[in-house]
């Protein structure tokens, strides 16, 4: 039993830590959701030089060929500072799809620039309200024309080239095509989190290639997503631990009625239901990796469970947060809408809650059916 | 990351699962003994091998195993169906106050028949007056020449009527602040003036007792710890009975609710293609998963030489609520078939519906929900206490409701 992240990657969680707080403080947060600015470009410069975005990409396209435990704490603590950054449509979705579903020329073009930061990937997925349906998606390829309109985008603005899922005669597909050209009309949308830049992108006979050059199965596609979906977890409990501790400090010295208001069981109990949840999160979100990294079968109902976990343990924290703060909680000036945006976004990227929730009970019904025992020693 | 057993560790679970399978009694002649025996000839069986208490040294009975060697004894033993919550209480929660409080010749005498099972023990602690604020007890102790002589009322006392000692705090002081007051220990519990009632428990059942002292003489020599240091022996006690109550929310998984959903169905369709059900569902695992890899956390951690801490109060806070929570509406989905008990009609052969029983008590024994809550907030998060209106008064002036 060896159920922890080795000493170089706690070592390793203390320097990004380190790093976020000198460089991500919440007045870079702020900053952007002021609209002074799109996004922290001078901030993505630095976490690109500290190789995060090369973390798993293989050594032969540029990368650091490290893997996903690494990538886990890199992302918990993106999560944990709320930076503004494209760091999950660029690293968890775009370089994950590209390396594994792009020819090798697809991947030798793109790998070395996502992995140096120079180039940004974002992944256009919904076309409209509702839960995401592959097969019925309206974006259409037709040679290497691609016609169609996704909304939301994330970071579609900053980004240099975007995976948009499609179909064509063949199937289901996934489209690599360049931000920069005629087809291609990016139009931003405000949403609930300004902090991550999001857009409508309308594609007008886009010039775009099809990535490895074939059709997908929908599985191959949703076991893209359950990687996925354990790092955004990661990040997601970045997030409520951030809400949690400030709820906590405000907590012990904000004074009511001669006494900290963290001394009344009202807000003991509740701050100890958010520690549970995310504790449990946690917990969740190492399973989720540790199938990740070791490529176990179990990663679609770890996935899902990491998610579900970090889904709810994330917006409760952050709700829960502002209602501890109470009327100063409610205020633009108060970092605690930070959380609570965040929370939320994160948690409608990629299938929201019901969809997760779906997806564990499947996994766990193959599961059931694949091994009536225990699947480990310990 | 890895579940793999290390070489050694896995050597060790070949040994254990190899004189399991050889000595494990699964005869009928076994199961036709009363639980209590099946108990204590199982204990006495591995105890005579070396494979009871197996991590106490071996002066007291066991064999000096590692935390982790503890873990995957009990994985292999729990593979079969024998009984040991009878002295659960004795072996996790006594032992370490006793190796910690008590003399060499009370510890040589008493730790070897407690790893055997030839003595059972109880732990006398609640009172009517005193549950979640214990140290609110009202039993008191006085001295008596060279002794002491205890009178009052413990309750919710779990064996008293099967157990041979019981550890048992009162209060020696009432005119100091309550916690300065308490003096810890141990009572023969066939002494004369010791009377035990049964308590009927809402499930018809009765696992637990009231407990009367009336003139019960104790030596002094019974004391464990210093007069008024009774506290501090009790906290060792109960540093351990969160750790001794913890798994026992097993039958209830999302495994059984899966059963339930595939069997039953809803407007003529199985009810496992229900969303709602589909949601209820998911969230029960991700607490299970949750507890079981925050369990397999702390492992590492002990494997490291770490200590467990109140972190592992979340056991019993989700575990308990989720059981309620899981059986009150696994009953919903079977419809008005849902309240029958009954063994052989039952749906799951009625564990749903003693679940749903068992869970207030759950939810109550070992600290309350609340208290859970509690001591989360304040040793994990490190929330101030509420104030106490009875903080640094004498206990005889405190008042009372």
């Amino acid at each position: 039993m060896n159920f922890e992240f080795s000493d170089e990657q706690q070592l390793l969680r203390e320097q990004a830590r380190g790093f976020l707080t000198e460089h991500c403080p919440t007045s870079v947060v702020r900053a952007v959701l002021d609209g002074s600015q799109d996004w922290d470009a001078k901030l993505w410069q630095k976490v690109a030089e500290m190789g995060w975005t090369a973390t798993v990409i293989p050594e032969a396209y540029g990368g650091l060929g490290l893997s996903y435990y690494e990538l886990a704490i890199i992302a918990e603590e993106m999560g944990r500072s709320a930076a503004p950054l494209p760091f999950s449509s660029s690293v968890y979705l775009a370089s994950e799809a590209i390396q594994r579903f792009g020819t090798e020329s697809q991947k030798s073009t793109w790998l070395p620039k996502l992995a140096s930061g120079e180039c940004i990937a974002t992944v256009a997925m919904a076309e409209r309200a509702g839960r995401l349906a592959l097969e019925q998606l309206e974006t259409r390829r037709d040679g290497s024309s691609l016609t169609g309109n996704k909304v939301p985008v994330a970071d579609a603005v900053i980004a240099n080239v975007a995976i948009v899922l499609a179909r064509s005669e063949a199937g289901l597909e996934a489209c690599l095509v360049p931000m920069a050209q005629k087809g291609v009309s990016i139009e931003p949308v405000l949403t609930l989190d300004n902090s991550r830049g999001h857009s409508a992108m309308a594609l007008n006979g886009a010039e775009a290639q099809v990535l490895g050059d074939r059709a997908l199965q929908e599985d191959e596609w949703l076991r893209l997503l359950d990687g996925a979906a354990v790092l955004f977890a990661w990040e997601q409990l970045g997030v409520a631990e951030s809400a949690l501790t400030q709820a906590r400090d405000y907590a012990l010295h904000r004074f009511a009625f001669g006494r900290a208001i963290g001394s009344y069981q009202a807000i003991k109990h509740k701050l100890a239901s958010v520690y549970v949840k995310n504790t449990l999160a946690r917990s969740n979100a190492y399973y989720g990796v540790w199938a990740l990294a070791e490529s176990s079968d179990e990663l679609p109902l770890a996935a899902a469970t990491a998610r579900v976990a970090a889904i709810q343990a994330s917006t409760f924290a952050a709700e829960e947060n502002i209602q501890t703060h109470g009327g100063m909680g409610f205020t633009w000036e108060f970092d605690c809408h930070f959380y609570y945006r965040r929370a939320k976004l994160l948690s409608l990227a990629i299938g929201s809650e019901a969809v997760w929730q779906d997806r564990l009970v499947s996994a766990l019904a193959d599961q059931s059916v694949a091994a009536a025992g225990e699947p480990h020693g310990l | 990351m890895d579940f793999n057993d290390t070489p050694e560790q896995a050597c060790f679970r070949k040994e254990a699962s190899i004189w399991l399978a050889e000595n494990a009694p699964m005869d009928e002649a076994f199961r036709a003994l009363p639980p209590l025996e099946q108990a204590k000839l199982w204990q006495k069986r591995k105890y005579d091998a070396g494979w009871a208490c197996i991590g106490w040294a071996p002066e007291f009975g066991g064999r000096g195993a590692s935390p982790i060697e503890e873990v995957i004894w009990r994985q292999e033993e729990s593979k079969y169906e024998l009984p040991a919550a009878f002295f659960l209480i004795g072996q996790g929660m006594i032992a370490p106050t006793l190796m910690a409080w008590a003399s060499d010749e009370d510890k040589a005498r008493f730790l070897p028949p407690l790893a055997s099972g030839d003595e059972v023990w109880c732990q006398l602690f609640s009172e009517p007056a005193g549950g979640s604020d214990l140290a609110a007890l009202r039993t008191r102790a006085e001295r008596d020449g060279d002794g002491w002589v205890i009178n009052g009322q413990k309750i919710w006392t779990s064996g008293a009527h099967f157990s041979d000692f019981g550890v048992i705090v009162v209060r020696t002081d009432p005119t100091v602040p309550k916690h300065k007051g308490l003096s810890y220990f141990y009572v023969d519990m066939k002494a004369p003036g010791v009377e035990i009632k049964p308590i009927k428990q809402l499930t018809g059942e009765s696992d637990f007792n009231e407990v009367y002292f009336t003139n019960v003489r104790v030596a002094d020599s019974q004391r464990l710890g210093e007069v008024g240091q009774g506290w501090q022996v009790s906290l060792t006690t109960l540093m351990n009975e969160r750790a001794a109550i913890g798994g026992e929310f097993g039958q209830l998984d999302a495994f059984l609710a899966m059963s339930v959903a595939q069997e039953v169905e809803i407007d003529g369709r199985p009810a496992i293609e229900d969303s709602a059900v589909r949601a209820r569902i998911a969230n029960w695992y991700v607490q299970e998963s949750g507890l079981k890899y925050a369990g397999y956390r702390s492992l590492t951690a002990l494997s490291r030489g770490a200590l467990p801490g109140p972190e592992n109060s979340i056991g019993k806070l989700v575990g308990a609520p989720k059981m309620q929570a899981m059986a009150s509406y696994l009953m919903d989905l079977l419809g008005e078939s849902g309240s029958i008990a009954d063994e052989a009609v039952a749906t799951k052969a009625g564990i749903i519906q003693r679940a749903y029983m068992g869970a207030p008590g759950l939810r109550i024994a070992g600290g309350t929900d609340e208290i859970m809550a509690n001591i989360i907030a304040e040793r994990v998060l490190g929330l101030p206490q509420e104030p106490r209106l009875d903080k640094g008064i004498p206990f005889n002036e405190v008042p009372t409701g």
